[in-house]
């Protein structure tokens, strides 16, 4: 497999009027929010960038970025309204494969995409229970990534597909692993955090240990690195198969026993993952992307 | 009844089974176990009047049901846990299921995987909980506007970073230059370099000097190295400053490539009272200038005569970077190095000098190549000036000297 190159941010220079603002000005900082973890991860928060500035490194690379998620039985009723947000507020002006993973391609409605923009169906099987569709979508996606997208784009972001977008989401959430924080444990003791607790599980977080809880709805990166993440969640999963044992929230559990000992290299706010049955803190400045409201039971079976 | 010894068994095995498997597949209670435990004691109770069993051998299943009970629970807080009433984002209920399809464990794995990887790496560490509501400083600009991280003593933790830089196995390179009179700083370098930079890590200090045989012979921690390379010397300072690029530039090419991963480049004049450790590990890293990181952008010191190379438009500029301290990956300091040394030799040919001699065009380069990294002024504190509160630490800084004479 040939992987895409690390990106740098290079600006060409101009003769006209820099868009740069001075640096220790209040137009880009927060002071109410943690903006750098203690490994030195940006934490990504309206008011902590400058998109303009981003765009105009990141155009120019030519990027192509990938998109999955899984529409799996009645979920396919959620994929118009993801791809029409998509259209309008995900990284635009810039080539985004989406690759909607289905049982049953017939019912993916067909969606007007800005050029440069592409939707593939990758067919799947659909599992008899909601919790191992779930958790076989790592090896989905791993197993797609070594035989199509690597050839196609240079970074993949994995969403959930009952979601939509109502604020621009674009290049600042590029980065080598990027984690999306739990709109619902972003400010709460570690202890509380839902993580695996049995130790019997692969997925074992104990007590005193954890930095975030990070939701299984978002993640992302540069695609080798995605490759080795998903690869690396899969191996857990099946681990706790081996052992009978299904981690608590399924392969967010895993995901998130991932992030641990392999930090990621960029956060994003609860903003980039929102659940709309919650109110909105004043943190939280801007919903960029969030939960459809829908009844589980209708359609999980 | 007919009750007999072996009958005692029941109750005890009971408890085992009941706690073992009550994780699982029941929402066991902690009044669950005592069903056992009180039917060991009848049992045992009623024993005692059909067979010659003394009273306190009744205690004997009573304390061996709770035992098997409570082992059998793997975890105790699993089963008596409440759960939280906070709404998951796309599940309702947390309770865990204990569901395999068995005809599906059958999958294809594509490659022989080393299980130990999946697992954590990092090793056991306790730290306190970051907390997204609590940021660790106020009073300073913490990331810039591309998201690059700016080092501030209080926001990382050097114990995560450092476990994670060793899984690693980076070697880094520093080259640094001691010409004429300069070869008297070289002592109090790498002196406090060997204990303050780095430490504990491999680096390769290369010293660039007209002078090898003042070098002094110096012990040096066993995972530094010191490498003394003879180079020329010029009449004028500037020229001796500004032409450390092209050096470097070139030696990356032949020798460093191979055998570094990172490169900084620092003066010679400098001295370190404080640990700089793997937080300046990143692709292209510049230092924010002591004397200019409050002045506002015009002000600046940046060369804006549009006849020099390291020209910046006026109302361009993000920070001024100072020369004395910058790196990166090895080959990015290839490109700014080349880049930077191209400017100087067109501004010679053109008649000019910049105002700060490859300062400027470290800072020209810098604006156009975003760096990845920032560090405070921590890193390079110029000791001429006086030390505000927001600088909490002076990790390094330069050594007062007379600069007339030093020069000269």
């Amino acid at each position: 497999m040939i992987w895409k190159e690390k990106i740098l941010i290079q600006l060409i220079p101009k003769g006209t009027v820099s868009f740069c603002l001075p640096p220790f000005s209040s137009s880009f900082r927060r002071l109410d929010v943690l903006t750098l973890t203690p490994w030195l991860a940006p934490i990504v928060w309206e008011g902590t960038f400058n998109s303009e500035l981003l765009d105009s490194a990141y155009k120019p690379l030519n990027l192509t970025i990938g998109v999955t998620a899984f529409a799996i039985g009645k979920y396919t009723m959620f994929v118009g309204r993801f791809v029409e947000s998509a259209e309008k507020l995900f990284m635009k002006g810039y080539r985004v494969n989406y690759y909607i993973f289905t049982n049953d391609p017939q019912v993916i409605p067909r969606v007007q995409l800005q050029p440069g923009r592409s939707l593939s169906i990758v067919p799947i099987k659909k599992y008899s229970h909601w919790q191992e569709i779930s958790m076989r979508r790592m090896e989905a996606i791993n197993r797609h990534i070594a035989e199509v997208s690597h050839r196609e784009v240079n970074y993949l972001f994995c969403l959930d597909i009952d979601m939509v977008f109502h604020n621009p989401w674009g290049v600042e959430t590029l980065g080598e692993m990027v984690a999306a924080i739990h709109p619902g444990y972003y400010n709460v003791p570690r202890s509380q955090f839902p993580y695996e607790r049995r130790s019997s599980s692969a997925a074992f977080i104990p007590d005193s240990q954890g930095d975030f809880y990070y939701a299984g709805a978002v993640f992302g990166g540069l695609l080798k690195q995605v490759y080795e993440f998903t690869r690396a969640c899969h191996m857990t999963i099946l681990a706790d198969k081996a052992n009978g044992i299904m981690a608590a929230w399924q392969e967010e559990s895993h995901l998130n026993k991932r992030f641990f000992s392999h930090k990621p290299s960029k956060l994003l706010s609860p903003e980039y993952v929102w659940d709309d049955t919650k109110p909105k803190p004043p943190e939280v400045r801007l919903i960029r992307f969030s939960t459809v409201n829908k009844d589980y039971k209708e359609i999980r079976d | 009844m007919d009750i007999k010894k072996v009958h005692i068994v029941i109750p005890i095995v009971m408890a085992g089974i009941i706690g073992y498997f009550g994780t699982e597949i029941m929402d066991i209670k902690k009044v669950h176990i005592l069903i056992p435990i009180v039917m060991a004691g009848i049992i045992g109770y009623l024993g005692t009047k059909i067979m010659d069993i003394k009273e306190v051998h009744i205690l004997i299943p009573i304390v061996m049901a709770g035992i098997i009970g409570y082992l059998g629970q793997t975890d105790l807080n699993e089963a008596f846990s409440v759960l939280p009433s906070i709404p998951h984002i796309s599940r309702p209920s947390s309770q865990p299921v204990r569901q395999v399809d068995l005809d599906e464990t059958s999958l294809v794995i594509s490659r022989q995987t080393d299980l130990n990887e999946a697992f954590s790496v990092l090793p056991r560490m306790s730290y306190p909980q970051p907390f997204v509501d609590k940021p660790q400083r106020t009073d300073v600009l913490l990331m810039s506007p591309w998201l690059a991280p700016i080092m501030w003593e209080g926001t990382f933790n050097r114990d995560i970073l450092n476990a994670q830089y060793r899984q690693k196995k980076f070697v880094v390179g520093v080259a640094t230059f001691a010409v004429k009179k300069y070869v008297r700083f070289i002592e109090g370098f790498l002196g406090s370099a060997n204990k303050f930079f780095l430490s504990g890590h491999r680096v390769n200090f290369y010293l660039f000097t007209d002078h090898p045989e003042k070098v002094p012979s110096m012990k040096l921690a066993p995972e530094k190295s010191l490498f003394i390379i003879p180079v020329q010397n010029y009449s004028r300072w500037q020229d001796i400053s500004m032409n450390r690029m092209d050096i470097i530039s070139n030696r990356i090419r032949t020798h460093w490539h191979y055998e570094v991963d990172y490169l900084y480049s620092m003066d010679i004049d400098v001295q370190m009272f404080e640990h700089i450790g793997v937080e300046i590990i990143d692709t292209l890293v510049g230092t924010i200038s002591s004397w200019q990181y409050t002045k506002p952008r015009d002000s600046n010191s940046y060369e804006r005569r549009p006849e020099s190379r390291a020209a910046i438009p006026s109302g361009e500029g993000d920070f001024y970077y100072a020369a004395s301290f910058y790196g990166g990956s090895v080959s990015e300091v290839y490109k700014l190095t080349t880049a930077c040394f191209k400017g100087v030799t067109e501004d010679r040919a053109n008649g000019i000098e910049a105002k700060w001699h490859e300062e400027s065009h470290l800072n020209k380069y810098l604006l156009y190549h975003k760096p990845t990294r920032l560090l405070s002024p921590e890193y390079y504190w110029d000791e001429e000036l006086p030390r505000p509160q927001i600088i909490r630490v002076k990790r390094l800084s330069s050594v007062r000297k007379d600069l007339e004479e030093v020069r000269s």
